[in-house]
């Protein structure tokens, strides 16, 4: 009954956090990180919900057993009684002040553990230059001293912790004891009985057991009284991309185009008391204007950090305009429900997600599409030849229900980029945006990719983010982004004849230096 | 990195199979026997405590003896004396409860330590292959999480297992010293409670093993999903993602919920046992007092100690399910353990010295597994001083041939030689430090500028240092750093850009002074400027060695004295610009797509 009241809870707690974490804009992931997000999503919950089911378990059994046992024993012997109770309170202290002392030195731990962390994570992703440099030695020197250090913090801690349990054993056989004399005045005075305290001291006993059990309940207790605060930071968060009403001043826009981008400003907040890290290439952009046509191609080039995923990252709203506003068909997109303006959408991010499941539902993400829809759109991302050979060989699902493992890796990088890229292509979305999504492709394939696109989305207005001026050079437009400001807008000839940057980084990729 | 093993059906996670939970603790118990010493005085310690803590019922038991004559009549004498030892015997008890806590924790936290090193000597020592495989959160994770609960288990368990046992048993010796007949009652219940608390036992352990399981079925569910909530919400799909995180989060509270319930039950009922055995040792107690055969405090005492007895079966379950989270830690701990290191060198491999940059690949065949071979019979020479460029799609196999040179992982057939030394006759060591290394995923760590630099070069001076980040272009922008070469750099070095990292790990590979080069050339532009930084220092660094590129640069290809062209993982063709273009095969279609 009590552990199936905890489950309730806590399912409730973490279905409403994960629903909060969908609904969170991306300035608030931002602000939380993600590894924060999916470790207060997962071991906070369990925390707490470890916490509610001893809790319920002892800290529910063992107050009947105390309170009950007090009653008793007040009828036994009211004067033994008080000392009975009167020795709760000093327990108590004992626990208030060794935990007051120990929570310091177990975050002092935690920071220990953290810098023995980031060595192995760093070591893990340097593996080849380490190995390379024939540095594991030194490593392992390197991690050693991490390792004592958290060895030597923990103890400090735990040896503080583990005051609890003899003192509080101790608080009570002495109590037990002081029974054991004050009894024996009260029974030569001749208002209490042996047999009475004989009977004091077996609830005496019972009573010990159980508060000893909830000393176990106390270090739960601190642990999952963290967590229970990182759960509802998230949960408190307010809701950010609002949306608006409809008004006169949204039509304004000339209805002729589809994608306005009206003098745009933003920069990426950087909350207080956050430890965010941002991406490279998150950066600002400022007074940013251009319009679109539906059908038309535009391609964006610029240097890392210039601020070309901040378009992406604004013109599908995961972060609002900080000045200016973007419209699509003729209304700003503040004025459209999210799920709404976001469905117009076809898009690859960089590093897009690859989810551990089937190639088809990989593709379709439960939208529903055609089978028919599904291979157009493989066979565009020239995707179609390497699906239909996946799984052959090994005589189980093959091709389409071929399963894809987590984070797609039994897939090549170009295959996990032509996967994601089949995802947004079927469907045939309103607007396509390819965010750097094309770097692992051949430039063979990449073309063909690029003539898919020319030939059979022409009623889809694409946005192309690319490193390599081939990617892009074909298309209608293209925006030159260096430190957030448009440098350069045009086609390819225009902007040799224009833009110094977009010429040199012609040449740097084209160009024969040598 | 591109996987190397594309076709494998599932990374090697999912596969692992669960091994047994005894094979595993008999495992884990080893490295406590590492510390026996110290596990044998715990454990002596553990005994003493307990015993004295025993003591205590027994000499109440006769204080109360002292009360029994009643009013006006009591021995305060006697009852002082007991109350007294009583007091001392509690406070040694705690004492050395305390200390035995106190060493418990060194004991494991000695364990945990020796656990991590393990680990880690196992981690940098395990193939290149592992890392393409595995998520290194996952790894990470086996450092943190695992060992923690490990250590955790030791330190509480352990003793709670040794002082429960020690009270269970003494107690009921000291029952059966006070009163054989009334253990004979208690003895009625006993079985009882034990077949009881082992059927429930048996009966939970399965369910547990569950709970993990639907557990980790969330995590890592939660882990994906929130990872791609950007994605997500790109297709709109957050209520379908809703709805089947709500199916795995039922599942895992039934789960939870089903070893919880079990579990549960187990104390109150053993309580319910143990009660019903307490009121027939009460009505019998009083039978013997009545006819005198015992006193008031033998009961009392044989009281409190069948209340001693059962107070660590109630606790059973609950140290039950904490070992078997240990078991399930412990076993992911091992499992890297169980990993195939790199293999050693040969016995009599001898240091590569004074290198001159002469490589040949001679009939090399090699695939990640031995039935999927992707390069056939390679043949390539490579002259002291000579730019070897590999081009093809990513993914096609490149960095193969660099694992190749290094050895991070065996030919399968062939010989690649330096110098005319079969490299598989070399020290891996001496044959990796002949060669520089820049890779477009840059690597720099947590520590100053300066050690960043001179990682590749024991006792590098700071005069070398600066040099190379000179011929590196990057002194300048070290120089207008607050704290220039001593400047710290940030996990993952973010307080520098993309470009900087480059322009340091080639100051790296500079100082190295090694003949031989490998190059990733850097796709992702930086700024314009600082590429045009990194072009220059790149051409120093190449002159005068051996460079073997993955290229991506026209002018790096077309400079080439040999390019090899990479697809699917196999090499189609080879040979220089000129020949290639005049082909009109996979190179020259390669080459002409740039440009359409």
């Amino acid at each position: 009954m009590a552990a199936r009241v905890a489950g309730d809870a806590v399912k409730h707690i973490r279905n409403d956090l994960f629903e909060k974490i969908q609904q969170l804009s991306g300035a608030q992931v931002d602000f939380f990180s993600i590894p924060s997000l999916v470790s207060r999503m997962t071991s906070d919950t369990y925390n707490v919900h470890q916490m509610i089911g001893m809790m319920q378990r002892m800290g529910v059994r063992a107050p009947i057993i105390i309170i009950g046992g007090i009653l008793i024993t007040a009828t036994l012997d009211p004067v033994l009684t008080l000392i009975l109770a009167g020795t709760l309170p000093l327990l108590g202290m004992v626990v208030y002040i060794v935990t007051k002392k120990g929570i310091p030195l177990y975050s002092a731990g935690q920071e220990a553990t953290d810098r023995m962390v980031r060595t192995v994570r760093e070591n893990i992703s340097g593996i080849r230059v380490i190995k390379a440099l024939s540095k594991t030695d030194y490593e392992k020197d390197r991690f050693a001293e991490n390792n004592k250090a958290v060895v030597a913090r923990e103890l400090k801690a735990g040896i503080t912790m583990a005051v609890i349990k003899p003192a509080m054993n101790l608080l009570l056989n002495l109590g037990l004891t002081l029974v054991v004399i004050v009894g024996a005045y009260r029974v030569n005075d001749g208002v209490s009985e042996t047999g009475k305290i004989v009977a004091f001291l077996s609830y005496f006993t019972m009573i010990l057991n159980a508060v000893l059990g909830i000393t176990k309940v106390f270090t739960i207790l601190s642990k999952a009284g963290a967590s229970s605060k990182r759960i509802s930071e998230v949960l408190n968060e307010e809701e950010d991309l609002k949306i608006e009403e409809i008004t006169n001043s949204d039509e304004k826009s000339n209805i002729d185009y589809h994608i306005v981008f009206d003098n745009v400003s933003f920069t990426y907040n950087k909350r207080e008391k956050s430890g965010v890290k941002l991406d490279d290439d998150l950066a600002s952009i400022i007074n940013i204007s251009f319009v679109l046509k539906k059908g038309e191609a535009l391609g964006i080039i610029g240097s890392t950090g210039a601020g070309k995923t901040t378009l992406v990252n604004l013109l599908m709203r995961y972060y609002d305009v900080e000045k200016g506003a973007i419209f699509i068909n003729g209304r700003n997109i503040k004025t459209y429900p999210l799920q709404e303006l976001r469905s117009r959408f076809g898009v690859v991010f960089q590093n897009d997600s690859i989810f551990a499941d089937t190639v088809k539902e990989n593709i379709d993400l439960s939208r529903g599409l055609s089978i028919e829809q599904i291979e157009d759109g493989a066979k565009d991302a020239q995707a179609y030849d390497f699906i239909m050979q996946l799984g052959f060989g090994d005589g189980e699902d093959t091709g389409y229900e071929y399963p894809i493992a987590t984070k797609g890796l039994n897939l090549s990088g170009g295959q996990k980029q032509r996967l994601l890229i089949s995802r947004a292509l079927a469907g045939n979305p309103e607007i396509l945006i390819l965010d750097d999504s094309s770097s692992a492709l051949d430039y063979r394939t990449d073309s063909n990719l690029r003539k898919a696109m020319r030939d059979h989305f022409k009623e889809t207005t694409k946005i192309v983010i690319a490193q390599r001026i081939s990617s892009i050079m074909n298309m209608d437009h293209i925006l030159v982004l260096d430190e957030g400001q448009l440098i350069g807008y045009g086609n390819h000839e225009e902007l040799l004849q224009t833009c110094e940057i977009y010429e040199e980084i012609y040449q740097s990729q084209m160009g024969d230096e040598s | 990195m591109q996987q190397p093993s594309s076709n494998n059906k599932l990374p090697k996670g999912v596969l692992e199979k669960p091994k047994d939970t005894k094979s595993v603790i008999l495992r884990l118990s080893k490295y406590l026997f590492y510390n026996k010493w110290l596990l044998l005085l715990a454990v002596l310690l553990a005994i003493t405590s307990n015993l004295l803590a025993l003591v205590g019922p027994m000499l109440s038991g006769y204080a109360i003896d002292a009360i029994e004559p009643g009013v006006g009549a009591v021995n305060f004498k006697t009852v002082f004396y007991y109350t007294g030892w009583m007091i001392v015997f509690y406070l040694l008890s705690s004492v050395l409860t305390y200390n035995l806590s106190v060493l418990m924790m060194h004991i494991s936290q000695k364990v945990s330590k020796r656990l991590r090193e393990d680990l880690f000597i196992k981690l940098v020592e395990l193939p290149i292959g592992y890392f393409d495989t595995h998520q290194s959160g996952d790894l990470i994770s086996r450092f943190s999480y695992d060992i923690d609960v490990i250590g955790n288990s030791l330190s509480t368990d352990v003793v709670q297992i040794c002082s429960s046992i020690i009270t269970v048993i003494g107690a009921f010796i000291m029952m059966v010293i006070i009163s054989p007949i009334l253990v004979m009652v208690t003895l009625v219940t006993i079985p009882l409670s034990i077949l009881y608390t082992k059927y429930m036992t048996s009966k939970v352990r399965p369910l547990f093993r569950k709970r993990s399981e639907k557990l980790g079925r969330m995590n890592s569910f939660v882990e994906e999903m929130v990872t791609a909530q950007k994605t997500i919400k790109a297709y709109a799909r957050e209520n379908t993602v809703m709805d089947k995180f709500r199916i795995i989060n039922d599942e895992a509270i039934e789960a939870y919920y089903n070893a919880d319930y079990y579990s549960s039950i187990v104390g109150p009922t053993v309580n319910f046992i143990n009660n019903l055995s307490l009121s027939l040792v009460t009505v019998f107690g009083a039978l013997l007092y009545l006819f005198g055969k015992m006193t008031l405090g033998n009961i009392s005492s044989f009281v409190l100690y069948s209340r001693k007895f059962s107070g660590p079966i109630n606790e059973a379950a609950n140290i039950v399910s904490e070992l078997q989270s240990a078991a399930a830690a412990a076993e992911r701990v091992f499992r890297i353990l169980d990993e195939t290191a790199e293999k050693a060198d040969i016995p009599d491999a001898t240091d590569l010295t004074e290198v001159e940059g002469n490589v040949e690949i001679k009939e090399v065949s090699f695939g990640y597994s031995k039935d999927k071979i992707i390069i056939q019979k390679l043949n390539l020479m490579a002259k002291a001083g000579g730019l070897i460029a590999i081009v093809g799609p990513t993914g096609a196999g490149k960095t193969t041939i660099i694992n190749l040179l290094m050895r991070f992982y065996d030919v399968l057939d062939g010989i690649i030689t330096v110098d005319g030394h079969n490299i598989n006759e070399l020290t891996r060591k001496s044959l990796r430090k002949a060669y520089a290394m820049v890779l477009q995923d840059t690597w720099v760590f947590h520590g100053t500028i300066y050690e960043n630099i001179a990682y590749g070069k024991e006792n590098a001076t700071m005069e070398e240092v600066i040099e190379a980040a000179k011929a590196a272009r990057i002194h300048s922008y070290i120089m207008r750093l607050p704290e220039g070469y001593h400047t710290v750099l940030n996990e993952e070095g973010v307080n520098i850009s993309k470009g900087q990292k480059q322009l340091l790990t080639i100051a790296r590979a500079m100082l190295m002074e090694a003949k031989m080069l490998i190059l990733d050339e850097a796709t992702s532009n930086v700024d314009t400027r600082t590429e045009i930084q990194i072009q220059k220092a790149m051409r120093n660094l190449m002159h005068g060695k051996t460079c073997f590129v993955i290229a991506h640069r026209l002018s790096t290809i077309r400079n080439a004295d040999l390019i090899l062209v990479v697809d699917n993982g196999n090499i189609v063709e080879q040979g220089n610009h000129k020949d290639l273009i005049k082909k009109q095969g996979f190179y020259y279609r390669l080459y002409e797509s740039q440009f359409e």
